[in-house]
Protein backbone atom coordinates (compact mmCIF):
# COMPACT_ATOMS: atom_id res chain seq x y z
CA UNK A 1 0.00 0.00 0.00
CA UNK A 2 2.78 2.52 1.31
CA UNK A 3 4.72 1.31 -1.84
CA UNK A 4 1.35 3.04 -4.30
CA UNK A 5 1.70 6.12 -2.80
CA UNK A 6 4.66 6.81 -3.01
CA UNK A 7 4.84 5.68 -6.75
CA UNK A 8 2.07 7.80 -7.27
CA UNK A 9 4.28 10.59 -5.86
CA UNK A 10 7.58 9.57 -8.14
CA UNK A 11 6.74 11.35 -11.39
CA UNK A 12 5.10 14.52 -10.28
CA UNK A 13 8.28 14.97 -8.07
CA UNK A 14 10.86 13.61 -10.85
CA UNK A 15 9.24 16.72 -13.27
CA UNK A 16 9.91 19.14 -10.66
CA UNK A 17 13.57 17.98 -9.78
CA UNK A 18 13.91 17.80 -14.02
CA UNK A 19 12.52 21.27 -14.26
CA UNK A 20 14.79 22.86 -11.27
CA UNK A 21 17.87 21.28 -13.97
CA UNK A 22 16.29 23.15 -16.76
CA UNK A 23 16.11 26.18 -15.32
CA UNK A 24 19.34 26.35 -12.76
CA UNK A 25 21.96 27.87 -15.59
CA UNK A 26 18.98 30.52 -16.23
CA UNK A 27 18.52 31.66 -12.42
CA UNK A 28 22.41 31.56 -12.44
CA UNK A 29 22.62 33.89 -15.20
CA UNK A 30 19.82 36.02 -13.56
CA UNK A 31 21.81 36.32 -10.22
CA UNK A 32 25.05 37.17 -12.01
CA UNK A 33 23.36 40.09 -13.51
CA UNK A 34 23.27 41.51 -10.40
CA UNK A 35 26.88 41.10 -9.48
CA UNK A 36 28.91 44.45 -8.62
CA UNK A 37 32.09 42.80 -11.16
CA UNK A 38 35.36 43.95 -11.70
CA UNK A 39 36.80 42.47 -14.04
CA UNK A 40 35.32 38.78 -14.45
CA UNK A 41 31.87 37.78 -13.58
CA UNK A 42 33.04 34.37 -11.86
CA UNK A 43 32.86 35.22 -8.31
CA UNK A 44 30.53 37.04 -6.21
CA UNK A 45 30.99 40.67 -4.88
CA UNK A 46 27.74 42.13 -3.84
CA UNK A 47 24.46 43.17 -5.37
CA UNK A 48 24.39 45.87 -7.75
CA UNK A 49 21.54 47.99 -9.59
CA UNK A 50 24.53 48.98 -12.04
CA UNK A 51 24.51 46.41 -14.65
CA UNK A 52 20.98 46.43 -15.40
CA UNK A 53 20.93 50.54 -15.53
CA UNK A 54 24.13 51.11 -17.43
CA UNK A 55 23.65 47.74 -19.77
CA UNK A 56 25.83 49.83 -22.83
CA UNK A 57 29.07 50.84 -20.31
CA UNK A 58 30.41 47.46 -21.12
CA UNK A 59 32.58 47.88 -24.63
CA UNK A 60 30.61 46.77 -27.42
CA UNK A 61 27.67 44.67 -25.82
CA UNK A 62 25.20 46.88 -27.02
CA UNK A 63 26.65 47.40 -30.58
CA UNK A 64 26.43 44.06 -31.05
CA UNK A 65 22.74 43.52 -29.14
CA UNK A 66 21.84 46.03 -32.20
CA UNK A 67 23.56 44.12 -34.94
CA UNK A 68 21.79 41.00 -33.49
CA UNK A 69 18.52 42.49 -33.49
CA UNK A 70 18.72 43.98 -37.14
CA UNK A 71 20.62 40.64 -39.05
CA UNK A 72 17.11 39.30 -36.53
CA UNK A 73 14.62 41.21 -38.54
CA UNK A 74 15.84 41.26 -42.15
CA UNK A 75 16.98 37.65 -42.20
CA UNK A 76 12.82 37.09 -41.23
CA UNK A 77 11.24 39.01 -43.12
CA UNK A 78 13.18 37.31 -46.36
CA UNK A 79 12.76 34.35 -44.81
CA UNK A 80 9.08 34.36 -43.83
CA UNK A 81 8.15 36.25 -47.14
CA UNK A 82 9.98 33.02 -49.42
CA UNK A 83 9.29 30.46 -47.10
CA UNK A 84 5.39 31.51 -47.09
CA UNK A 85 4.90 31.16 -50.71
CA UNK A 86 6.59 28.26 -50.81
CA UNK A 87 4.37 26.69 -47.90
CA UNK A 88 1.14 27.77 -49.89
CA UNK A 89 2.57 26.24 -52.85
CA UNK A 90 3.05 23.12 -51.35
CA UNK A 91 -0.67 22.62 -50.29
CA UNK A 92 -2.48 23.99 -52.96
CA UNK A 93 -0.89 22.45 -56.10
CA UNK A 94 0.37 19.69 -57.51
CA UNK A 95 3.23 19.30 -59.75
CA UNK A 96 6.05 17.16 -60.76
CA UNK A 97 9.39 16.89 -58.81
CA UNK A 98 7.48 17.02 -55.65
CA UNK A 99 9.75 14.17 -53.55
CA UNK A 100 12.51 16.18 -55.21
CA UNK A 101 11.35 19.63 -53.63
CA UNK A 102 10.47 17.90 -49.98
CA UNK A 103 14.12 16.67 -49.76
CA UNK A 104 15.24 20.09 -50.43
CA UNK A 105 13.66 21.55 -47.83
CA UNK A 106 14.24 19.22 -45.34
CA UNK A 107 17.96 18.99 -45.86
CA UNK A 108 18.64 21.89 -45.00
CA UNK A 109 17.14 21.20 -41.00
CA UNK A 110 18.83 17.80 -40.99
CA UNK A 111 22.34 19.51 -41.69
CA UNK A 112 24.39 19.68 -38.99
CA UNK A 113 25.03 24.17 -38.77
CA UNK A 114 28.79 22.85 -39.06
CA UNK A 115 28.37 21.84 -42.41
CA UNK A 116 26.57 24.87 -43.03
CA UNK A 117 28.54 27.30 -41.79
CA UNK A 118 31.96 26.05 -43.40
CA UNK A 119 30.03 25.12 -46.82
CA UNK A 120 29.16 28.57 -47.40
CA UNK A 121 31.74 30.48 -45.82
CA UNK A 122 34.02 28.26 -48.43
CA UNK A 123 31.54 29.33 -51.34
CA UNK A 124 31.84 32.95 -50.12
CA UNK A 125 35.81 32.42 -50.13
CA UNK A 126 36.04 30.95 -53.81
CA UNK A 127 33.90 33.60 -55.01
CA UNK A 128 36.02 36.44 -52.97
CA UNK A 129 33.15 37.88 -51.10
CA UNK A 130 33.74 40.09 -48.23
CA UNK A 131 32.20 38.94 -45.22
CA UNK A 132 30.25 41.04 -42.71
CA UNK A 133 26.64 41.82 -41.94
CA UNK A 134 25.12 40.80 -45.70
CA UNK A 135 26.40 37.18 -45.55
CA UNK A 136 25.44 36.75 -41.82
CA UNK A 137 21.84 37.78 -43.38
CA UNK A 138 22.03 35.65 -46.67
CA UNK A 139 23.19 32.83 -44.04
CA UNK A 140 20.55 33.31 -41.56
CA UNK A 141 17.55 33.26 -44.36
CA UNK A 142 19.07 30.23 -45.80
CA UNK A 143 18.66 28.42 -42.46
CA UNK A 144 15.76 29.77 -41.17
CA UNK A 145 13.67 29.34 -44.63
CA UNK A 146 12.60 25.53 -44.05
CA UNK A 147 11.55 26.25 -40.73
CA UNK A 148 9.10 29.03 -42.15
CA UNK A 149 7.70 26.36 -44.43
CA UNK A 150 7.28 23.57 -42.18
CA UNK A 151 5.12 26.16 -39.93
CA UNK A 152 3.20 28.16 -42.29
CA UNK A 153 2.55 24.59 -44.18
CA UNK A 154 0.26 23.26 -41.41
CA UNK A 155 -2.18 26.80 -41.01
CA UNK A 156 -2.19 26.31 -45.09
CA UNK A 157 -3.12 22.34 -44.47
CA UNK A 158 -6.02 23.82 -41.78
CA UNK A 159 -7.14 26.29 -44.33
CA UNK A 160 -10.41 25.81 -45.43
CA UNK A 161 -10.48 26.21 -48.94
CA UNK A 162 -14.32 27.21 -49.14
CA UNK A 163 -13.55 30.39 -47.99
CA UNK A 164 -11.28 31.38 -50.65
CA UNK A 165 -13.84 29.40 -53.23
CA UNK A 166 -16.70 31.92 -51.46
CA UNK A 167 -14.37 35.25 -52.55
CA UNK A 168 -14.10 34.19 -55.51
CA UNK A 169 -17.83 33.46 -56.22
CA UNK A 170 -18.48 37.03 -55.18
CA UNK A 171 -16.07 38.35 -58.38
CA UNK A 172 -13.28 38.81 -55.72
CA UNK A 173 -9.74 39.43 -57.96
CA UNK A 174 -7.11 36.43 -57.29
CA UNK A 175 -5.42 39.76 -55.24
CA UNK A 176 -8.64 40.66 -53.23
CA UNK A 177 -9.03 37.05 -52.54
CA UNK A 178 -5.33 36.66 -51.30
CA UNK A 179 -4.84 39.82 -49.29
CA UNK A 180 -8.76 40.03 -47.69
CA UNK A 181 -9.10 36.07 -47.19
CA UNK A 182 -6.22 34.02 -47.60
CA UNK A 183 -3.60 36.10 -45.80
CA UNK A 184 -5.50 36.91 -42.75
CA UNK A 185 -6.37 34.06 -41.94
CA UNK A 186 -2.91 32.36 -42.20
CA UNK A 187 -1.56 35.54 -39.95
CA UNK A 188 -0.96 33.74 -36.96
CA UNK A 189 1.13 30.17 -39.15
CA UNK A 190 3.41 33.67 -40.53
CA UNK A 191 3.55 34.90 -37.62
CA UNK A 192 4.63 31.72 -35.56
CA UNK A 193 6.96 31.07 -38.65
CA UNK A 194 8.49 34.99 -38.13
CA UNK A 195 8.84 34.44 -34.33
CA UNK A 196 10.62 31.25 -35.00
CA UNK A 197 13.01 32.92 -37.57
CA UNK A 198 14.23 35.69 -35.29
CA UNK A 199 14.63 33.45 -32.28
CA UNK A 200 16.74 30.79 -34.22
CA UNK A 201 18.55 33.92 -36.45
CA UNK A 202 19.29 35.79 -33.44
CA UNK A 203 20.57 33.14 -31.20
CA UNK A 204 22.93 31.74 -33.91
CA UNK A 205 26.44 31.20 -33.53
CA UNK A 206 28.22 28.14 -34.91
CA UNK A 207 26.74 29.66 -38.78
CA UNK A 208 27.55 32.89 -37.75
CA UNK A 209 30.78 32.35 -36.58
CA UNK A 210 32.11 31.23 -40.20
CA UNK A 211 30.40 33.78 -42.14
CA UNK A 212 30.78 36.98 -39.89
CA UNK A 213 34.05 38.47 -41.02
CA UNK A 214 34.70 41.14 -38.42
CA UNK A 215 30.95 42.04 -37.91
CA UNK A 216 30.10 41.19 -34.30
CA UNK A 217 26.77 39.68 -33.14
CA UNK A 218 25.36 39.39 -29.56
CA UNK A 219 26.41 35.52 -29.49
CA UNK A 220 29.82 36.26 -31.23
CA UNK A 221 30.83 38.81 -28.06
CA UNK A 222 29.97 35.89 -25.35
CA UNK A 223 32.06 33.84 -27.43
CA UNK A 224 35.26 36.03 -27.85
CA UNK A 225 34.73 37.59 -24.10
CA UNK A 226 34.35 33.87 -22.72
CA UNK A 227 38.13 33.93 -23.00
CA UNK A 228 38.60 37.35 -21.03
CA UNK A 229 35.54 37.06 -18.66
CA UNK A 230 32.06 38.05 -19.52
CA UNK A 231 30.46 41.51 -18.44
CA UNK A 232 28.04 41.31 -16.27
CA UNK A 233 25.92 43.43 -18.88
CA UNK A 234 26.03 40.18 -21.21
CA UNK A 235 23.73 38.61 -18.24
CA UNK A 236 21.37 41.75 -18.22
CA UNK A 237 20.48 41.46 -22.44
CA UNK A 238 20.24 37.61 -22.06
CA UNK A 239 17.84 37.88 -19.52
CA UNK A 240 16.17 40.43 -20.81
CA UNK A 241 15.77 38.72 -24.15
CA UNK A 242 14.10 35.76 -22.02
CA UNK A 243 11.79 37.73 -20.14
CA UNK A 244 10.15 39.13 -23.37
CA UNK A 245 10.59 35.62 -24.99
CA UNK A 246 8.34 34.11 -21.79
CA UNK A 247 6.33 36.59 -22.09
CA UNK A 248 5.16 36.41 -25.29
CA UNK A 249 4.83 32.69 -25.20
CA UNK A 250 2.72 32.81 -22.06
CA UNK A 251 0.39 36.05 -24.11
CA UNK A 252 -0.17 33.61 -27.01
CA UNK A 253 -0.71 30.31 -24.46
CA UNK A 254 -3.64 32.67 -22.77
CA UNK A 255 -5.08 34.17 -25.74
CA UNK A 256 -5.10 30.71 -27.95
CA UNK A 257 -7.01 29.36 -24.47
CA UNK A 258 -8.97 32.15 -24.64
CA UNK A 259 -10.24 31.33 -27.91
CA UNK A 260 -10.52 27.10 -27.52
CA UNK A 261 -13.29 28.00 -24.52
CA UNK A 262 -14.99 30.79 -26.96
CA UNK A 263 -14.99 28.11 -29.36
CA UNK A 264 -16.00 25.35 -27.21
CA UNK A 265 -18.97 27.90 -26.26
CA UNK A 266 -20.45 28.43 -29.88
CA UNK A 267 -20.82 24.42 -30.31
CA UNK B 1 9.63 23.68 -35.89
CA UNK B 2 11.47 20.85 -36.79
CA UNK B 3 9.56 18.60 -34.79
CA UNK B 4 7.03 18.29 -37.44
CA UNK B 5 10.04 18.16 -39.96
CA UNK B 6 10.53 14.30 -38.57
CA UNK B 7 7.00 13.84 -37.57
CA UNK B 8 4.86 12.16 -39.51
CA UNK B 9 3.56 14.51 -41.89
CA UNK B 10 0.08 13.36 -43.17
CA UNK B 11 -2.74 16.06 -42.60
CA UNK B 12 -1.95 17.42 -45.92
CA UNK B 13 -2.77 14.70 -47.45
CA UNK B 14 -6.65 15.06 -46.88
CA UNK B 15 -6.54 18.31 -48.78
CA UNK B 16 -8.34 18.35 -52.28
CA UNK B 17 -6.14 19.49 -55.38
CA UNK B 18 -8.12 22.07 -57.13
CA UNK B 19 -5.44 22.30 -59.87
CA UNK B 20 -6.95 24.34 -62.77
CA UNK B 21 -4.99 25.85 -65.85
CA UNK B 22 -2.48 28.32 -65.22
CA UNK B 23 -2.26 26.62 -62.09
CA UNK B 24 1.06 25.59 -62.78
CA UNK B 25 2.29 28.56 -63.68
CA UNK B 26 1.36 30.26 -60.41
CA UNK B 27 2.95 27.23 -58.37
CA UNK B 28 6.17 28.12 -60.29
CA UNK B 29 6.14 31.51 -59.71
CA UNK B 30 5.75 31.09 -55.45
CA UNK B 31 8.10 28.05 -55.81
CA UNK B 32 11.07 29.07 -57.63
CA UNK B 33 12.61 32.44 -55.50
CA UNK B 34 12.66 29.98 -52.56
CA UNK B 35 14.31 27.11 -54.15
CA UNK B 36 16.97 29.59 -56.27
CA UNK B 37 17.92 31.05 -52.79
CA UNK B 38 18.13 26.94 -51.48
CA UNK B 39 20.39 26.03 -54.84
CA UNK B 40 22.39 28.84 -54.26
CA UNK B 41 23.38 29.08 -50.41
CA UNK B 42 22.47 25.39 -49.91
CA UNK B 43 23.06 23.04 -52.59
CA UNK B 44 25.67 25.08 -54.30
CA UNK B 45 28.42 25.65 -51.14
CA UNK B 46 27.64 21.86 -49.90
CA UNK B 47 29.17 20.80 -53.37
CA UNK B 48 31.92 23.82 -53.18
CA UNK B 49 32.94 21.61 -49.60
CA UNK B 50 32.78 18.56 -51.32
CA UNK B 51 35.50 20.59 -54.38
CA UNK B 52 37.53 22.52 -51.14
CA UNK B 53 37.79 18.96 -49.31
CA UNK B 54 39.58 17.39 -52.70
CA UNK B 55 41.88 20.63 -53.45
CA UNK B 56 45.49 19.96 -53.03
CA UNK B 57 47.67 22.14 -50.72
CA UNK B 58 51.34 23.75 -51.68
CA UNK B 59 53.04 24.64 -48.28
CA UNK B 60 56.56 25.21 -50.09
CA UNK B 61 55.88 29.13 -50.62
CA UNK B 62 55.48 28.84 -46.86
CA UNK B 63 51.68 30.49 -46.82
CA UNK B 64 49.24 27.76 -47.85
CA UNK B 65 48.20 27.54 -51.44
CA UNK B 66 45.46 25.58 -52.65
CA UNK B 67 44.74 24.80 -56.47
CA UNK B 68 41.74 22.44 -58.31
CA UNK B 69 42.60 18.82 -57.76
CA UNK B 70 41.23 15.65 -56.76
CA UNK B 71 43.20 14.69 -54.17
CA UNK B 72 41.23 12.14 -52.10
CA UNK B 73 44.32 11.36 -49.90
CA UNK B 74 43.33 14.29 -47.86
CA UNK B 75 40.68 11.90 -46.61
CA UNK B 76 42.84 9.39 -45.77
CA UNK B 77 45.13 11.89 -43.62
CA UNK B 78 42.29 13.82 -42.11
CA UNK B 79 40.68 10.27 -40.81
CA UNK B 80 44.54 9.22 -39.65
CA UNK B 81 45.16 12.71 -38.21
CA UNK B 82 42.26 13.39 -36.65
CA UNK B 83 40.52 10.00 -36.01
CA UNK B 84 40.42 10.59 -32.02
CA UNK B 85 38.45 13.91 -32.66
CA UNK B 86 36.08 12.27 -35.09
CA UNK B 87 35.60 9.52 -32.59
CA UNK B 88 34.69 11.85 -29.79
CA UNK B 89 31.96 14.13 -31.73
CA UNK B 90 30.01 10.55 -32.45
CA UNK B 91 30.94 9.34 -29.22
CA UNK B 92 29.72 12.01 -27.47
CA UNK B 93 26.55 12.69 -29.69
CA UNK B 94 25.28 9.03 -28.66
CA UNK B 95 26.11 9.28 -24.87
CA UNK B 96 24.34 12.88 -24.71
CA UNK B 97 21.30 12.03 -26.52
CA UNK B 98 20.76 8.75 -24.63
CA UNK B 99 21.07 10.66 -21.78
CA UNK B 100 19.04 13.19 -22.84
CA UNK B 101 16.48 10.49 -23.73
CA UNK B 102 16.51 8.89 -20.64
CA UNK B 103 16.13 12.16 -18.85
CA UNK B 104 13.59 13.66 -21.29
CA UNK B 105 10.82 10.36 -21.64
CA UNK B 106 9.47 10.31 -18.10
CA UNK B 107 9.14 14.06 -17.93
CA UNK B 108 7.40 14.14 -21.33
CA UNK B 109 5.40 11.31 -20.18
CA UNK B 110 4.22 13.45 -17.63
CA UNK B 111 3.35 16.81 -19.55
CA UNK B 112 1.73 14.44 -21.90
CA UNK B 113 -0.48 11.85 -20.40
CA UNK B 114 -0.29 12.25 -16.55
CA UNK B 115 -1.01 16.20 -16.72
CA UNK B 116 -3.43 15.74 -19.51
CA UNK B 117 -6.57 17.02 -17.49
CA UNK B 118 -4.81 20.17 -16.59
CA UNK B 119 -4.16 22.07 -20.04
CA UNK B 120 -3.23 25.33 -18.84
CA UNK B 121 -0.71 23.49 -16.46
CA UNK B 122 0.49 21.61 -19.29
CA UNK B 123 1.21 24.72 -21.32
CA UNK B 124 2.68 25.97 -18.09
CA UNK B 125 5.15 22.77 -17.94
CA UNK B 126 6.35 23.09 -21.87
CA UNK B 127 6.85 26.77 -21.70
CA UNK B 128 9.57 25.81 -18.87
CA UNK B 129 10.94 22.85 -21.15
CA UNK B 130 11.89 25.14 -24.20
CA UNK B 131 12.84 28.58 -21.60
CA UNK B 132 16.29 27.15 -22.17
CA UNK B 133 16.07 27.72 -25.41
CA UNK B 134 15.02 31.53 -24.45
CA UNK B 135 18.26 32.61 -23.11
CA UNK B 136 21.44 32.39 -25.34
CA UNK B 137 22.99 29.05 -26.15
CA UNK B 138 26.76 30.46 -25.26
CA UNK B 139 25.04 32.13 -21.98
CA UNK B 140 23.74 28.90 -20.48
CA UNK B 141 26.40 27.02 -21.99
CA UNK B 142 28.99 29.65 -19.83
CA UNK B 143 26.83 29.89 -16.82
CA UNK B 144 27.24 26.04 -16.29
CA UNK B 145 30.98 26.50 -16.68
CA UNK B 146 30.56 28.99 -14.05
CA UNK B 147 28.84 26.87 -12.29
CA UNK B 148 31.01 23.55 -11.93
CA UNK B 149 34.61 25.98 -12.04
CA UNK B 150 37.20 25.19 -10.00
CA UNK B 151 36.25 27.73 -7.74
CA UNK B 152 32.83 26.67 -7.28
CA UNK B 153 31.01 25.08 -4.07
CA UNK B 154 30.03 21.60 -5.80
CA UNK B 155 33.58 20.88 -6.95
CA UNK B 156 34.99 21.80 -3.24
CA UNK B 157 32.58 19.63 -1.85
CA UNK B 158 33.14 16.98 -4.21
CA UNK B 159 36.78 17.33 -3.38
CA UNK B 160 36.38 17.15 0.43
CA UNK B 161 34.38 13.83 0.22
CA UNK B 162 36.48 12.57 -2.16
CA UNK B 163 34.64 12.09 -4.89
CA UNK B 164 37.07 14.04 -7.34
CA UNK B 165 41.18 14.34 -6.08
CA UNK B 166 42.23 17.73 -4.94
CA UNK B 167 43.41 18.22 -8.15
CA UNK B 168 40.45 16.85 -10.11
CA UNK B 169 38.25 19.35 -11.91
CA UNK B 170 34.84 19.11 -13.77
CA UNK B 171 35.59 21.65 -16.63
CA UNK B 172 37.90 20.24 -19.32
CA UNK B 173 36.44 16.93 -18.53
CA UNK B 174 34.43 14.39 -21.43
CA UNK B 175 31.94 14.34 -18.87
CA UNK B 176 31.77 18.10 -18.27
CA UNK B 177 31.46 18.12 -22.12
CA UNK B 178 28.87 15.47 -22.43
CA UNK B 179 26.75 16.95 -19.77
CA UNK B 180 26.62 19.90 -21.23
CA UNK B 181 25.63 19.06 -24.47
CA UNK B 182 23.03 16.62 -23.00
CA UNK B 183 21.70 19.90 -21.79
CA UNK B 184 21.61 22.34 -24.72
CA UNK B 185 19.50 19.39 -26.76
CA UNK B 186 16.97 18.26 -24.17
CA UNK B 187 13.93 20.34 -25.27
CA UNK B 188 14.55 18.88 -28.60
CA UNK B 189 14.29 15.80 -27.27
CA UNK B 190 11.24 16.35 -25.07
CA UNK B 191 9.55 18.14 -27.01
CA UNK B 192 8.37 15.58 -30.22
CA UNK B 193 8.38 12.82 -27.22
CA UNK B 194 5.55 15.43 -25.80
CA UNK B 195 3.77 15.39 -28.69
CA UNK B 196 3.75 11.46 -29.81
CA UNK B 197 3.07 10.69 -26.03
CA UNK B 198 0.31 13.63 -25.55
CA UNK B 199 -1.64 11.27 -28.67
CA UNK B 200 -1.40 8.32 -27.05
CA UNK B 201 -4.78 6.56 -25.98
CA UNK B 202 -5.09 5.80 -22.68
CA UNK B 203 -7.36 3.59 -23.28
CA UNK B 204 -4.83 0.90 -24.60
CA UNK B 205 -2.61 1.18 -21.60
CA UNK B 206 -5.88 0.33 -19.42
CA UNK B 207 -6.66 -3.00 -21.51
CA UNK B 208 -3.39 -3.86 -20.89
CA UNK B 209 -3.97 -3.66 -17.31
CA UNK B 210 -7.18 -5.19 -17.63
CA UNK B 211 -5.34 -8.06 -19.46
CA UNK B 212 -3.51 -8.87 -16.55
CA UNK B 213 -0.11 -7.19 -17.91
CA UNK B 214 2.00 -5.71 -15.00
CA UNK B 215 3.45 -2.19 -15.49
CA UNK B 216 6.47 -2.86 -16.78
CA UNK B 217 5.20 -5.17 -19.24
CA UNK B 218 2.41 -2.78 -20.34
CA UNK B 219 5.29 0.20 -20.77
CA UNK B 220 7.45 -1.78 -23.37
CA UNK B 221 4.73 -3.76 -25.17
CA UNK B 222 2.23 -0.51 -25.56
CA UNK B 223 3.44 2.55 -24.26
CA UNK B 224 7.01 2.29 -25.60
CA UNK B 225 6.42 1.19 -29.43
CA UNK B 226 3.36 3.73 -29.70
CA UNK B 227 5.73 6.48 -28.86
CA UNK B 228 8.30 5.43 -31.51
CA UNK B 229 7.62 8.33 -33.59
CA UNK B 230 8.57 10.45 -30.91
CA UNK B 231 11.71 8.51 -30.31
CA UNK B 232 12.93 8.64 -33.52
CA UNK B 233 12.34 12.12 -34.08
CA UNK B 234 13.83 13.40 -30.72
CA UNK B 235 16.97 11.47 -31.14
CA UNK B 236 17.48 12.84 -34.78
CA UNK B 237 16.97 16.47 -33.54
CA UNK B 238 19.66 15.75 -30.71
CA UNK B 239 22.35 13.97 -32.73
CA UNK B 240 22.56 16.17 -35.61
CA UNK B 241 23.09 19.38 -33.64
CA UNK B 242 25.24 18.04 -30.87
CA UNK B 243 27.75 16.15 -33.47
CA UNK B 244 28.45 18.89 -35.32
CA UNK B 245 29.02 21.29 -31.98
CA UNK B 246 32.42 23.17 -30.85
CA UNK B 247 31.16 25.36 -28.15
CA UNK B 248 30.63 22.63 -25.40
CA UNK B 249 33.59 21.00 -26.02
CA UNK B 250 35.71 24.34 -26.76
CA UNK B 251 38.20 25.46 -24.17
CA UNK B 252 36.51 28.34 -23.82
CA UNK B 253 33.37 26.97 -22.55
CA UNK B 254 33.27 22.96 -20.72
CA UNK B 255 35.98 21.59 -22.66
CA UNK B 256 39.63 20.84 -23.39
CA UNK B 257 41.46 19.98 -25.78
CA UNK B 258 41.36 16.33 -24.38
CA UNK B 259 38.02 17.07 -25.46
CA UNK B 260 37.97 18.42 -28.89
CA UNK B 261 35.46 16.99 -31.13
CA UNK B 262 35.29 17.78 -34.99
CA UNK B 263 33.24 20.82 -35.08
CA UNK B 264 36.38 22.12 -32.89
CA UNK B 265 39.30 21.08 -35.89
CA UNK B 266 37.17 22.51 -38.40
CA UNK B 267 36.36 25.37 -36.54
CA UNK B 268 40.50 25.91 -35.80
CA UNK B 269 41.37 24.54 -39.60
CA UNK B 270 38.98 26.98 -41.11
CA UNK B 271 39.40 30.67 -38.96
CA UNK B 272 42.82 30.34 -37.32
CA UNK B 273 44.92 28.56 -39.54
CA UNK B 274 42.94 28.63 -42.73
CA UNK B 275 43.67 24.86 -43.94
CA UNK B 276 40.45 24.91 -45.84
CA UNK B 277 40.78 21.29 -47.59
CA UNK B 278 41.15 19.68 -43.98
CA UNK B 279 38.30 21.51 -42.74
CA UNK B 280 36.43 20.99 -45.59
CA UNK B 281 37.19 17.23 -45.53
CA UNK B 282 36.13 16.81 -41.86
CA UNK B 283 32.59 18.31 -42.53
CA UNK B 284 32.15 16.26 -45.36
CA UNK B 285 32.75 13.09 -43.76
CA UNK B 286 30.59 14.67 -40.70
CA UNK B 287 27.59 15.12 -43.33
CA UNK B 288 28.14 11.67 -44.84
CA UNK B 289 27.71 9.99 -41.65
CA UNK B 290 24.37 12.39 -40.63
CA UNK B 291 22.72 11.46 -44.05
CA UNK B 292 23.44 8.17 -43.56
CA UNK B 293 22.13 8.02 -40.16
CA UNK B 294 18.77 10.00 -41.61
CA UNK B 295 18.49 7.52 -44.73
CA UNK B 296 18.54 4.57 -42.68
CA UNK B 297 16.36 6.07 -39.68
CA UNK B 298 13.64 7.21 -42.04
CA UNK B 299 13.56 3.95 -43.69
CA UNK B 300 13.48 2.18 -40.95
CA UNK B 301 10.04 4.19 -39.27
CA UNK B 302 8.96 4.65 -42.75
CA UNK B 303 8.86 8.10 -42.32
CA UNK B 304 8.19 8.85 -46.19
CA UNK B 305 6.70 12.06 -46.11
CA UNK B 306 9.55 14.31 -44.54
CA UNK B 307 8.24 17.80 -44.86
Amino acid sequence: MKKLAFGKYLLPIYAVLAFIYLLIPIVYTFIFSFNDYRRSNISWRGFTFDNWLSVCEAQGVCAAFGTSVSIGLISTFIATVLGTMIAIALVRYRFRFRSAISLLLFLPMATPELVLGAGLAAQFFNVGAEMGFGTIVIAHVMFCLSFVVVTVKARVASLDPALEEAGRDLYGSPSQVFWKITFPLLLPGIMAAALLSFALSFDDFIITYFNSGPTETFPKFVYTAAAKGLPGEANVIGMSVFFLAIAIVLFIQVRSSRKAKRLALVK
Amino acid sequence: MAIAAFGHAGSSKGTKNRASKGSAKVALLLLAPGLLYLAIFFIAPLLSLVATSLQTMDVSTGFPIYSYGFEVSNYVSVVTQYGPQIFRSFFYALVATLAALVISYPLAYFIGVKARRWPLLQGLMLTLVIAPFFISFLLRTFAWKQIFSSESWIVTTLQSIGILNPDQYLVGTPFMVIFGLTYNFIPFMTLPLYTTLERLDIRYLEAGADLYANPRRTFTKITLPLSMPGIVSGTLLTFIPIAGDYVNASGLFLGSTETSMLGNVVESKFLKSYEFPTAAALSVILMGAILLLVTLYVRKSGTDDLL
